[in-house]
Order: C-alpha cells, then structure tokens, then sequence
C-alpha cells in the first residue's frame, strides 16, 4: 500500500484516462440497455479489436485500425437490418470480430502483444493520445446525449408518435451507432474488450434495477462504475495484475452488492 | 383553410384495406372513425401520420406547419426501465397541467410501479398534452381503469378546445358519443 501512491503519480495519465472512461461508459450503456442492444457493445469492441490487429500489420496507428473497423460495422448495421434478423446481427459481428482477432494474432507476426494487451487491458500503459481521445468522447458523447438524449427514449417509447413528429431519425439511428463504436473501439484499446463490457453494462443493469428515474440513472450508472474501476484500479497496481479482468472482477463483485441494494431499496418502498 | 382534408384516400400496407374515404377537421373538431374490425381504422390513421401505411390512391392535405401527435394501441415498453411519469411527459413535450389529481400523484414515480390503468393514462397524456395541431389516437380508453376512463371525455374535450384537431378509433361507443362531433364510417374494401 506504501507504494501505491507512489505508482499512483507515476501512472496518473492511465488513472485519468480510465476514469473519463468509467464516466463515458456506463451512460451510454443505459441508453443501449433502453434500446436492448447491449450485445452492441460486445461487438463493437471486438471488432475494433480486430481493427487494431489488422491496422498493426500494415504499418497503420492500431486505434487509427479499431475506430475504422467499429466505425464500418456501425454503419452497416441499418443495411444488414434489412437481410437479417435484427436480435442476431451484434452476436454475429461479435463473434466474426472475436474470430478474426484470434486468427490474426495466432498467424501474423508481433501482434501478440497487441492481442494480449486487447483482451486483458493495456491502461497502464494509456499514453497521452488516448487520455485526450478519452477526454473528447466524454465530451462529444455528453453533449450528445444532453441534445438527443430524450429523443433516444422517445423513439423506444413512442416510436409512432416519433415519425408523426418527423424528428431527425438520424440522431436517434446513426449518430448514436457511430458514437458508441467510436466509444468502444477507444475503450478497448485502454480497458481490454471485456473491462470494457463490463463498464458498459453492470452499472446501468443496476441503476434500470434502483434508479426511481432515468435522470437518478444518469447519476448512479456513472457512480458505481467509478467506484469500481478506483477499486479495480488500485487492487491490479498494487497486485500487480493485469487491469481488464480485475475491472470485470470489481464489476462482478458489485453486482451482487448492488442487487442486494436494490432489494432493500424496493423492500423499503413496498413498506412505504 | 382546414386542418386535415383527405380526398379519396385509400390506404393499407399490401393493397388497399379500406374504402376511398373524403373528409375533413377543424381545428378544435373531434372526429371519430367507426367501423368493423378489419375495416382499416388503424391503417387510416397510420397514413394520416405519415411514414405508416402506404398511401394507394388519393391524398392528405395537411395545413402548412401543423404538428401531429401520434397514439397507437401498443403501450410504451416501460418495464424494467426506470423512468417516471414526469420524464416520459418531458419526453413529448407535454405539460401535466390538468391531470386529475389521482394521476398527478403518481407523477413522480417510476413507471413500471404504477398500476396499468395508471401508466395507461400517463402514456395518453403524454401525446394527448404533446405540442401538436392534429392528434390522432388509436383506442385511447384502452387499459384505462374506472377513474382514466371517467376522466377521457373532458380531457379530450379540453384538448380540443385548446384548437387541437382530433381523430380518434375507439370502439367504445359511448366515449365516441360522450366527446366527438361527428363519426365516420369506415368500410372495408370487398375483396
């Protein structure tokens, strides 16, 4: 514990870094929880895991590679509607994206490292360039959200009344697409695909389960994922292990907390 | 000019599922569609929003500029989501003046907490009180308990007279008496 602060000061940049993440992450879960896309996420970090991989072996920046990749695949998901089964799409591009990343790093040369880093979390070594990505998709995504937040439950709840109104359907479409690959895909270079996951759907999972609003659920998600990811941060410094699991871990051992919460919380409510 | 003018409008998904229907609304007027199940009262209101049904003769004329609310029969997907009544009426703009007061009360609770009949009415309102000049609403006392279905005549009637345009499907017959102006028949094509 002596040397965790320390190693705190040195790895302030990653520290930073995942926290603007832990922010970004759990808010945009929500609104995929609101649509049922949560697999979105899955598939949109693996994906843009493969995208780094790919962009590594071609000489291209591998975040360059994974926000292209995540960036194609969101906007081919309106087209592949239209063939397919709509519930199957994001499995079926997380597990193409789960494959191709496999057989990249199995196949090609000095990607294994990169592999590895993808699938247990590379925060520590969060350079400058992705604390400054991270920070502008908190901010693009914050001022989206602030703009078409509503319209993103709109569309859910009253999807009729919302093309009677015409409103701008892109927003509520693509533009929320293209913003949570663009998410991923960054998150996964810092936290690892399933650190990542796990920010984008425990803390909403619990906040749909004890929030009393959606606006109580904008504050909690955020909430519980930072106090998770501080916790998850430290355990993994000061143990030396590797950040991606440990963050899955805290989020794991959050759930049953929070689960439990939420039984008081409605347990109390039914007594009111 | 009117609100709504339909000149014979035939609509339906695959092929025409109603007969070619003229009419028109006023502001403040409160039309009722009637007719047999089948008979494509949901499908006109759907070609009346704009962007359902597909439109196979005839046309809709729309005053320039005026908003349209649109209800249908399916209830907003609200369980498990922890939204309350206050924020899904913010959502559409409505304002929750003149709610009763059984129903103001709940306002701030979740939605999935309220009882049907409770969340019905919320979800009516919400389109009912949305800023729009033409509303149209498919079943609205559908799900309504005693006090929701009591209190939809007046608030219809209050819409109304706010200068909405309303067009409404109900099969309730003495809610089409108790608030509308005038009723329409609706015929299903022969073949």
């Amino acid at each position: 514990m002596t040397d965790f602060l320390p190693q705190l000061a040195l790895f302030w940049r990653p520290a930073l870094t995942g926290a603007l993440l832990a922010l970004l992450l759990p808010c945009l879960g929500l609104y995929l929880r609101m649509r049922q896309e949560y697999w979105a996420a899955l598939a949109y970090g693996q994906v843009g895991a493969a995208g780094a991989l790919g962009a590594l072996t071609l000489g291209v920046p591998p975040i360059a590679g994974g926000l292209a990749a995540s960036l194609v695949v969101a906007g081919m998901k309106h087209p592949l509607e239209k063939h397919l089964p709509s519930t199957g799409i994001f499995p079926l591009l997380f597990i193409l994206g789960w494959s191709a990343s496999l057989l990249l790093t199995a196949n090609l040369p000095g990607v294994e490292r990169l592999g590895a880093a993808l699938f247990e979390g590379q925060l520590y070594f969060a350079g400058v360039e992705m604390l400054v990505g991270a920070a502008l998709a908190l901010a693009a995504c914050g001022i989206f959200l602030w703009r078409t937040g509503p319209l993103l439950l709109l569309v859910r709840l009253h999807p009729a009344h919302f093309r009677a109104q015409r409103l701008p359907a892109w927003a509520a479409g693509a533009g929320f697409d293209l913003l949570v690959a663009a998410s991923l895909a960054l998150a996964v270079m810092s936290l690892g695909v399933m650190g990542a996951f796990a920010l984008i759907f425990v803390p909403p999972w619990l906040a749909f389960a004890i929030a009393p609003s959606w606006r109580a659920a904008l504050a909690i998600a955020p909430a519980l994922a930072l106090f998770a990811y501080t916790l998850a941060f430290a355990l993994a410094l000061i143990h030396d292990q590797p950040f991606g699991p440990v963050l899955a871990l805290a989020q794991g051992v959050l759930a049953p907390a929070g689960a439990a919460i939420a039984a008081a919380w409605h347990g109390g409510a039914k007594k009111a | 000019m009117k609100l709504l003018q339909t000149v014979g409008l035939a609509a339906g998904w695959r092929r025409p599922v109603h007969r070619p229907l003229s009419f028109s609304l006023a502001r403040g007027e409160i039309l009722a569609l009637a007719g047999p199940n089948g008979a494509g009262k949901s499908t006109v209101l759907a070609a009346l929003a704009g962007g359902g049904a597909r439109i196979f003769a005839g046309e809709i004329r729309l005053a320039p500029g005026a908003r349209t609310g649109f209800q249908t029969q399916h209830a907003p997907p609200v369980a498990g989501v922890p939204l309350s009544g206050a924020e899904l009426l913010a959502l559409t703009g409505a304002r929750p003046d003149g709610l009763p007061d059984w129903s103001m009360a709940c306002l701030h609770r979740r939605l999935d907490k309220l009882s049907g009949g409770q969340r019905q009415y919320l979800a009516l309102w919400s389109i009912l009180q949305a800023p729009a000049d033409l509303l149209l609403l498919d079943e609205p006392g559908n799900h309504l308990d005693r006090a929701g279905a009591a209190s939809l005549p007046s608030a219809l009637r209050a819409r109304a007279g706010q200068g909405a345009g309303i067009v409404l499907v109900s099969h309730d017959t003495a809610l089409a008496q108790a608030c509308c102006d005038r009723m329409l028949q609706v015929e299903p094509c022969d073949d």
